[in-house]
Protein backbone atom coordinates (compact mmCIF):
# COMPACT_ATOMS: atom_id res chain seq x y z
CA UNK A 1 0.00 0.00 0.00
CA UNK A 2 1.06 3.40 -0.86
CA UNK A 3 0.92 6.50 1.45
CA UNK A 4 1.76 9.76 0.26
CA UNK A 5 4.56 12.24 3.02
CA UNK A 6 2.56 14.89 3.90
CA UNK A 7 5.77 16.83 4.09
CA UNK A 8 7.45 16.91 1.05
CA UNK A 9 4.74 14.20 -1.23
CA UNK A 10 7.16 11.49 -1.45
CA UNK A 11 5.56 7.77 -2.13
CA UNK A 12 5.73 5.82 0.96
CA UNK A 13 5.57 2.24 0.61
CA UNK A 14 3.66 0.30 3.63
CA UNK A 15 5.02 -2.99 4.06
CA UNK A 16 1.65 -5.48 3.47
CA UNK A 17 2.27 -7.09 7.00
CA UNK A 18 2.95 -3.78 8.31
CA UNK A 19 1.87 -3.42 12.53
CA UNK A 20 0.13 -1.16 14.16
CA UNK A 21 3.02 0.87 15.86
CA UNK A 22 5.48 -0.26 13.32
CA UNK A 23 7.79 2.70 11.90
CA UNK A 24 8.27 3.68 8.55
CA UNK A 25 9.74 6.64 6.90
CA UNK A 26 9.55 8.63 3.92
CA UNK A 27 12.51 7.42 1.64
CA UNK A 28 12.82 11.14 -0.12
CA UNK A 29 12.85 13.41 3.11
CA UNK A 30 13.09 10.82 5.90
CA UNK A 31 9.93 12.27 7.90
CA UNK A 32 8.83 8.83 10.11
CA UNK A 33 5.80 7.93 10.70
CA UNK A 34 3.64 5.65 12.93
CA UNK A 35 1.27 2.93 11.54
CA UNK A 36 -2.03 2.92 12.60
CA UNK A 37 -4.48 0.32 11.88
CA UNK A 38 -7.96 0.77 11.52
CA UNK A 39 -10.62 -2.01 12.81
CA UNK A 40 -11.45 -2.07 9.14
CA UNK A 41 -7.75 -3.25 8.61
CA UNK A 42 -6.64 0.03 6.43
CA UNK A 43 -3.64 1.72 7.35
CA UNK A 44 -3.03 5.17 8.64
CA UNK A 45 0.10 7.24 9.27
CA UNK A 46 0.80 9.16 11.89
CA UNK A 47 4.12 11.43 12.86
CA UNK A 48 6.55 9.50 14.94
CA UNK A 49 7.57 11.17 17.49
CA UNK A 50 11.07 12.79 16.17
CA UNK A 51 14.19 11.72 18.12
CA UNK A 52 16.73 14.20 19.33
CA UNK A 53 19.63 14.24 17.11
CA UNK A 54 23.15 16.75 16.63
CA UNK A 55 24.33 15.52 14.00
CA UNK A 56 27.94 16.00 15.79
CA UNK A 57 27.61 19.69 15.85
CA UNK B 1 25.42 5.83 -35.44
CA UNK B 2 28.95 7.19 -36.31
CA UNK B 3 30.30 9.84 -34.18
CA UNK B 4 33.16 12.48 -34.11
CA UNK B 5 34.39 14.28 -31.47
CA UNK B 6 36.19 17.61 -32.28
CA UNK B 7 38.48 17.98 -29.92
CA UNK B 8 38.82 15.23 -27.67
CA UNK B 9 41.75 15.51 -25.94
CA UNK B 10 40.61 17.43 -23.06
CA UNK B 11 38.86 16.65 -19.87
CA UNK B 12 35.19 17.39 -21.65
CA UNK B 13 36.49 14.96 -24.97
CA UNK B 14 37.62 12.28 -22.60
CA UNK B 15 34.17 12.19 -20.44
CA UNK B 16 32.72 11.98 -23.99
CA UNK B 17 34.56 8.74 -25.03
CA UNK B 18 33.88 7.31 -22.18
CA UNK B 19 30.30 7.41 -22.28
CA UNK B 20 30.35 6.87 -26.15
CA UNK B 21 32.04 3.87 -26.13
CA UNK B 22 29.83 2.23 -24.40
CA UNK B 23 26.42 3.59 -26.06
CA UNK B 24 24.45 1.15 -27.52
CA UNK B 25 24.07 2.97 -30.74
CA UNK B 26 27.03 4.70 -31.22
CA UNK B 27 30.48 4.39 -32.53
CA UNK B 28 33.20 6.87 -32.24
CA UNK B 29 34.93 7.02 -35.48
CA UNK B 30 37.04 10.20 -35.16
CA UNK B 31 38.48 11.52 -32.53
CA UNK B 32 40.58 15.06 -33.66
CA UNK B 33 43.52 16.25 -31.58
CA UNK B 34 46.24 18.66 -33.22
CA UNK B 35 48.66 18.27 -30.39
CA UNK B 36 48.49 14.23 -29.97
CA UNK B 37 47.72 13.79 -33.27
CA UNK B 38 48.69 9.71 -34.29
CA UNK B 39 48.92 9.15 -31.05
CA UNK B 40 46.49 6.75 -29.05
CA UNK B 41 43.46 7.59 -27.46
CA UNK B 42 44.31 5.86 -24.25
CA UNK B 43 47.90 7.37 -23.49
CA UNK B 44 46.10 10.82 -22.79
CA UNK B 45 42.71 9.08 -21.58
CA UNK B 46 44.64 6.35 -19.36
CA UNK B 47 41.10 5.33 -17.98
CA UNK B 48 40.23 4.08 -21.95
CA UNK B 49 42.84 1.80 -22.17
CA UNK B 50 41.13 -1.92 -23.48
CA UNK B 51 37.85 0.21 -24.61
CA UNK B 52 39.44 1.93 -27.83
CA UNK B 53 42.02 1.10 -30.23
CA UNK B 54 41.22 4.58 -31.92
CA UNK B 55 43.90 7.28 -32.19
CA UNK B 56 44.02 10.58 -32.69
CA UNK B 57 43.26 12.25 -35.82
CA UNK B 58 44.22 16.17 -37.25
CA UNK B 59 40.85 17.86 -37.23
CA UNK B 60 40.05 17.76 -40.81
CA UNK B 61 36.51 18.70 -41.17
CA UNK B 62 35.94 17.14 -44.53
CA UNK B 63 36.53 13.64 -43.25
CA UNK B 64 34.52 14.44 -40.20
CA UNK B 65 31.66 15.09 -42.84
CA UNK B 66 32.75 12.09 -44.61
CA UNK B 67 32.88 9.34 -41.79
CA UNK B 68 30.62 10.86 -39.23
CA UNK B 69 26.27 11.34 -38.91
CA UNK B 70 26.78 13.27 -35.89
CA UNK B 71 29.76 15.58 -34.23
CA UNK B 72 30.76 16.59 -30.47
CA UNK B 73 32.44 20.41 -30.94
CA UNK B 74 34.92 20.24 -27.73
CA UNK B 75 37.28 22.85 -29.22
CA UNK B 76 38.07 25.57 -26.65
CA UNK B 77 35.77 29.01 -27.20
CA UNK B 78 36.37 30.56 -30.15
CA UNK B 79 37.81 27.38 -32.14
CA UNK B 80 34.35 26.77 -32.91
CA UNK B 81 33.30 29.90 -34.01
CA UNK B 82 35.27 29.19 -37.58
CA UNK B 83 34.55 25.89 -37.93
CA UNK B 84 30.83 25.75 -37.15
CA UNK B 85 29.29 27.69 -40.52
CA UNK B 86 30.83 24.62 -42.41
CA UNK B 87 29.44 22.09 -39.94
CA UNK B 88 26.07 23.59 -40.20
CA UNK B 89 25.51 24.34 -43.84
CA UNK B 90 26.36 20.29 -43.95
CA UNK B 91 23.29 19.70 -42.52
CA UNK B 92 25.27 16.99 -40.29
CA UNK B 93 23.81 17.36 -36.39
CA UNK B 94 26.25 19.07 -33.99
CA UNK B 95 26.59 19.58 -30.15
CA UNK B 96 28.50 22.33 -29.68
CA UNK B 97 30.55 22.02 -26.17
CA UNK B 98 32.04 25.59 -26.21
CA UNK B 99 30.41 28.90 -25.25
CA UNK B 100 30.48 30.32 -29.10
CA UNK B 101 27.13 30.10 -29.49
CA UNK B 102 25.15 29.60 -26.10
CA UNK B 103 23.48 33.16 -26.45
CA UNK B 104 20.79 34.43 -28.08
CA UNK B 105 21.51 37.71 -28.57
CA UNK B 106 24.92 38.88 -30.70
CA UNK B 107 25.52 41.93 -28.54
CA UNK B 108 25.69 39.47 -25.48
CA UNK B 109 29.25 38.28 -26.74
CA UNK B 110 30.68 42.15 -26.44
CA UNK B 111 29.47 42.54 -23.23
CA UNK B 112 31.03 39.02 -21.81
CA UNK B 113 33.64 37.19 -23.84
CA UNK B 114 35.00 40.67 -25.34
CA UNK B 115 34.56 39.83 -29.12
CA UNK B 116 32.03 40.83 -31.69
CA UNK B 117 30.51 37.55 -32.93
CA UNK B 118 31.28 36.66 -36.36
CA UNK B 119 28.11 34.87 -36.86
CA UNK B 120 25.08 36.38 -35.12
CA UNK B 121 22.67 34.90 -38.01
CA UNK B 122 23.70 31.60 -36.56
CA UNK B 123 23.44 32.09 -33.11
CA UNK B 124 19.47 31.27 -33.54
CA UNK B 125 20.11 27.81 -34.79
CA UNK B 126 21.20 27.21 -31.91
CA UNK B 127 19.41 25.51 -28.93
CA UNK B 128 20.66 25.63 -25.47
CA UNK B 129 20.60 22.08 -24.64
CA UNK B 130 19.00 21.89 -20.87
CA UNK B 131 16.78 18.33 -21.81
CA UNK B 132 15.15 19.48 -18.77
CA UNK B 133 13.48 22.45 -19.53
CA UNK B 134 14.16 22.55 -23.66
CA UNK B 135 12.63 19.32 -23.99
CA UNK B 136 11.08 19.20 -27.11
CA UNK B 137 12.97 22.03 -28.78
CA UNK B 138 16.34 20.01 -29.14
CA UNK B 139 14.35 16.82 -30.47
CA UNK B 140 13.31 19.31 -33.18
CA UNK B 141 17.04 20.75 -33.65
CA UNK B 142 20.06 19.69 -35.68
CA UNK B 143 22.39 22.50 -33.32
CA UNK B 144 22.47 22.34 -29.84
CA UNK B 145 24.95 24.05 -27.62
CA UNK B 146 25.60 22.49 -24.34
CA UNK B 147 25.63 24.93 -21.50
CA UNK B 148 28.39 25.63 -19.10
CA UNK B 149 28.67 23.65 -16.21
CA UNK B 150 28.21 26.39 -13.26
CA UNK B 151 25.31 27.76 -15.24
CA UNK B 152 23.49 24.73 -15.92
CA UNK B 153 24.30 23.40 -12.39
CA UNK B 154 21.97 26.88 -11.10
CA UNK B 155 19.88 27.32 -14.03
CA UNK B 156 17.91 23.86 -12.89
CA UNK B 157 18.05 24.38 -8.91
CA UNK B 158 16.48 28.06 -9.78
CA UNK B 159 14.10 27.48 -12.81
CA UNK B 160 11.40 25.80 -11.03
CA UNK B 161 11.78 29.34 -8.62
CA UNK B 162 11.99 31.45 -11.15
CA UNK B 163 8.51 29.53 -13.04
CA UNK B 164 5.99 29.38 -10.25
CA UNK B 165 6.92 33.14 -9.37
CA UNK B 166 7.32 32.42 -5.23
CA UNK B 167 10.28 34.69 -5.13
CA UNK B 168 11.97 37.83 -6.20
CA UNK B 169 13.30 38.37 -9.31
CA UNK B 170 16.92 37.93 -7.99
CA UNK B 171 19.22 35.38 -7.10
CA UNK B 172 22.84 35.54 -5.52
CA UNK B 173 25.06 32.02 -6.73
CA UNK B 174 27.80 30.74 -4.28
CA UNK B 175 29.36 28.29 -7.01
CA UNK B 176 32.33 25.78 -5.76
CA UNK B 177 33.88 23.82 -8.41
CA UNK B 178 36.54 21.30 -9.01
CA UNK B 179 39.96 21.91 -10.35
CA UNK B 180 38.62 19.80 -13.63
CA UNK B 181 36.43 23.15 -14.60
CA UNK B 182 39.75 24.49 -15.64
CA UNK B 183 40.76 22.55 -18.04
CA UNK B 184 43.77 20.89 -19.21
CA UNK B 185 45.79 23.95 -20.28
CA UNK B 186 48.61 23.98 -17.40
CA UNK B 187 49.43 27.65 -15.24
CA UNK B 188 50.46 28.60 -12.12
CA UNK B 189 47.53 28.52 -10.85
CA UNK B 190 46.99 24.99 -11.61
CA UNK B 191 50.24 23.30 -10.21
CA UNK B 192 49.71 21.17 -7.54
CA UNK B 193 51.60 23.25 -4.71
CA UNK B 194 49.32 26.20 -6.14
CA UNK B 195 45.78 24.15 -6.31
CA UNK B 196 45.88 22.20 -3.59
CA UNK B 197 44.30 22.58 -0.46
CA UNK B 198 42.68 25.96 -1.83
CA UNK B 199 39.08 27.27 -1.22
CA UNK B 200 39.86 29.99 -3.88
CA UNK B 201 37.63 33.09 -4.89
CA UNK B 202 38.58 33.26 -8.13
CA UNK B 203 35.61 35.16 -10.26
CA UNK B 204 33.31 37.11 -7.16
CA UNK B 205 31.52 39.11 -9.68
CA UNK B 206 31.27 39.16 -13.39
CA UNK B 207 31.63 35.29 -14.36
CA UNK B 208 30.60 34.62 -17.79
CA UNK B 209 28.33 32.07 -16.85
CA UNK B 210 26.04 35.24 -15.86
CA UNK B 211 24.73 35.62 -18.97
CA UNK B 212 23.38 32.52 -19.17
CA UNK B 213 21.38 32.12 -16.16
CA UNK B 214 20.18 35.40 -16.73
CA UNK B 215 19.24 34.23 -20.34
CA UNK B 216 17.35 31.03 -19.15
CA UNK B 217 15.84 32.00 -15.87
CA UNK B 218 14.14 35.32 -17.78
CA UNK B 219 12.54 32.65 -20.09
CA UNK B 220 10.73 31.87 -16.95
CA UNK B 221 10.59 35.09 -15.19
CA UNK B 222 11.47 38.28 -17.54
CA UNK B 223 14.35 40.60 -16.14
CA UNK B 224 15.42 37.89 -13.45
CA UNK B 225 18.84 39.09 -12.16
CA UNK B 226 22.02 36.49 -10.74
CA UNK B 227 24.53 37.48 -8.98
CA UNK B 228 27.45 34.24 -9.49
CA UNK B 229 30.45 34.07 -7.03
CA UNK B 230 32.85 31.61 -8.52
CA UNK B 231 35.32 29.84 -6.16
CA UNK B 232 38.10 26.88 -6.66
CA UNK B 233 37.93 24.04 -4.09
CA UNK B 234 39.66 21.13 -3.40
CA UNK B 235 37.95 18.59 -5.39
CA UNK B 236 38.79 17.40 -9.22
CA UNK B 237 34.89 17.18 -9.99
CA UNK B 238 32.18 18.75 -9.37
CA UNK B 239 29.62 21.99 -8.64
CA UNK B 240 27.89 23.00 -5.73
CA UNK B 241 25.69 25.91 -6.24
CA UNK B 242 24.25 27.47 -3.07
CA UNK B 243 21.67 30.00 -4.16
CA UNK B 244 20.27 32.47 -1.68
CA UNK B 245 16.83 34.06 -2.48
CA UNK B 246 13.85 35.99 -1.15
CA UNK B 247 9.78 34.49 -1.10
CA UNK B 248 7.72 37.37 -2.08
CA UNK B 249 5.87 36.45 1.17
CA UNK B 250 5.51 33.11 3.63
CA UNK B 251 5.99 29.67 1.99
CA UNK B 252 6.16 26.80 3.54
CA UNK B 253 8.76 23.34 3.31
CA UNK B 254 5.75 21.91 1.83
CA UNK B 255 5.14 24.75 -0.66
CA UNK B 256 8.78 24.26 -1.95
CA UNK B 257 8.75 20.93 -2.09
CA UNK B 258 5.63 20.96 -4.06
CA UNK B 259 7.22 23.70 -6.85
CA UNK B 260 10.18 21.20 -7.23
CA UNK B 261 8.48 17.99 -7.84
CA UNK B 262 5.88 19.41 -10.19
CA UNK B 263 8.49 21.34 -11.90
CA UNK B 264 10.29 18.34 -12.45
CA UNK B 265 7.79 15.27 -12.86
CA UNK B 266 9.46 12.40 -14.48
CA UNK B 267 12.68 14.15 -15.73
CA UNK B 268 15.06 10.99 -15.37
CA UNK B 269 17.79 12.60 -14.11
CA UNK B 270 16.32 14.96 -11.49
CA UNK B 271 16.79 14.15 -7.64
CA UNK B 272 16.33 15.68 -4.42
CA UNK B 273 17.80 15.66 -1.46
CA UNK B 274 16.62 16.97 1.55
CA UNK B 275 16.86 14.48 4.16
CA UNK B 276 16.36 14.38 7.33
CA UNK B 277 18.74 10.81 7.56
CA UNK B 278 21.90 10.19 6.26
CA UNK B 279 25.03 11.60 5.71
CA UNK B 280 24.50 13.28 2.92
CA UNK B 281 21.24 15.63 3.74
CA UNK B 282 21.67 17.97 1.31
CA UNK B 283 22.91 17.60 -2.37
CA UNK B 284 26.86 16.94 -2.46
CA UNK B 285 28.84 16.55 -5.40
CA UNK B 286 31.38 13.89 -4.10
CA UNK B 287 28.12 11.62 -4.29
CA UNK B 288 27.83 12.36 -8.29
CA UNK B 289 31.14 11.77 -9.24
CA UNK B 290 30.60 9.80 -12.75
CA UNK B 291 26.97 10.31 -13.21
CA UNK B 292 24.15 12.29 -14.91
CA UNK B 293 22.62 13.62 -12.09
CA UNK B 294 21.62 16.86 -10.81
CA UNK B 295 21.04 16.67 -7.37
CA UNK B 296 18.46 19.86 -5.74
CA UNK B 297 17.78 20.47 -2.30
CA UNK B 298 16.47 23.82 -0.08
CA UNK B 299 16.14 25.10 3.41
CA UNK B 300 13.30 28.15 4.27
CA UNK B 301 14.44 30.39 6.92
CA UNK B 302 10.54 31.64 7.12
CA UNK B 303 11.12 34.26 9.60
CA UNK B 304 12.94 36.49 7.28
CA UNK B 305 11.17 34.50 4.07
CA UNK B 306 14.70 33.73 3.10
CA UNK B 307 15.01 30.61 0.99
CA UNK B 308 18.40 28.73 0.23
CA UNK B 309 18.62 26.30 -2.79
CA UNK B 310 21.56 23.88 -3.43
CA UNK B 311 22.14 21.95 -6.49
CA UNK B 312 25.05 20.09 -7.11
CA UNK B 313 26.42 18.05 -10.34
CA UNK B 314 29.25 16.18 -11.36
CA UNK B 315 30.92 19.10 -13.66
CA UNK B 316 32.25 16.95 -16.15
CA UNK B 317 29.03 14.78 -16.96
CA UNK B 318 26.07 17.09 -16.21
CA UNK B 319 28.08 20.04 -16.40
CA UNK B 320 29.40 18.80 -19.85
CA UNK B 321 29.59 15.32 -21.79
CA UNK B 322 26.88 13.68 -20.00
CA UNK B 323 23.97 16.37 -20.81
CA UNK B 324 25.73 16.51 -24.44
CA UNK B 325 25.12 13.35 -25.16
CA UNK B 326 21.21 13.31 -23.82
CA UNK B 327 20.74 16.04 -26.04
CA UNK B 328 22.28 14.09 -28.65
CA UNK B 329 19.64 10.82 -27.28
CA UNK B 330 17.02 13.20 -28.36
CA UNK B 331 18.14 14.86 -31.55
CA UNK B 332 18.11 11.34 -32.29
CA UNK B 333 15.03 10.37 -31.06
CA UNK B 334 16.62 7.56 -29.01
CA UNK B 335 15.83 6.94 -25.52
CA UNK B 336 16.89 10.50 -23.71
CA UNK B 337 19.12 8.08 -20.64
CA UNK B 338 21.07 5.75 -23.00
CA UNK B 339 24.35 5.27 -22.64
CA UNK B 340 23.73 7.85 -19.29
CA UNK B 341 21.89 6.20 -16.60
CA UNK B 342 24.56 5.07 -14.43
CA UNK B 343 25.37 5.43 -10.63
CA UNK B 344 27.60 7.57 -8.94
CA UNK B 345 30.44 6.51 -7.62
CA UNK B 346 31.00 5.82 -4.02
CA UNK B 347 33.03 6.09 -1.92
CA UNK B 348 35.37 8.32 -3.62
Amino acid sequence: MDKKCSDCDGTIVIPDDALSGEIVSCPDCGLEYEVAKTRSNSVELKPAEPVGEDWGE
Amino acid sequence: MQVGILGASGFVGGELLRLLLLHPNTEVTIATSRQYERDYVHRIHANLRGFTDLQFSSPDIDQILKQCEFVFTAVPHGSALKVMPTLVNSGIKVVDMSADYRLRNAKDYEKWYGYTHPHPDLLEKFTLGIPELRKDEIKNSDQVSAPGCMAVTSILGLAPLAHSGIVEKRAIIDAKVGSSGAGTKPSLATLHAERYGVIRPYQPVGHRHTAEIEQELSAYSPEFEISLSAHAVNIVRGILCTSYLTLNRDYSVQDIWKVFRSFYDGQPFIRFIRDRKGVYRYPDPKILVGSNFCDIGFDVDRDRRHLVVLSATDNLVKGAAGIAIQSMNLMMNYEETMGLMLPPIHPV
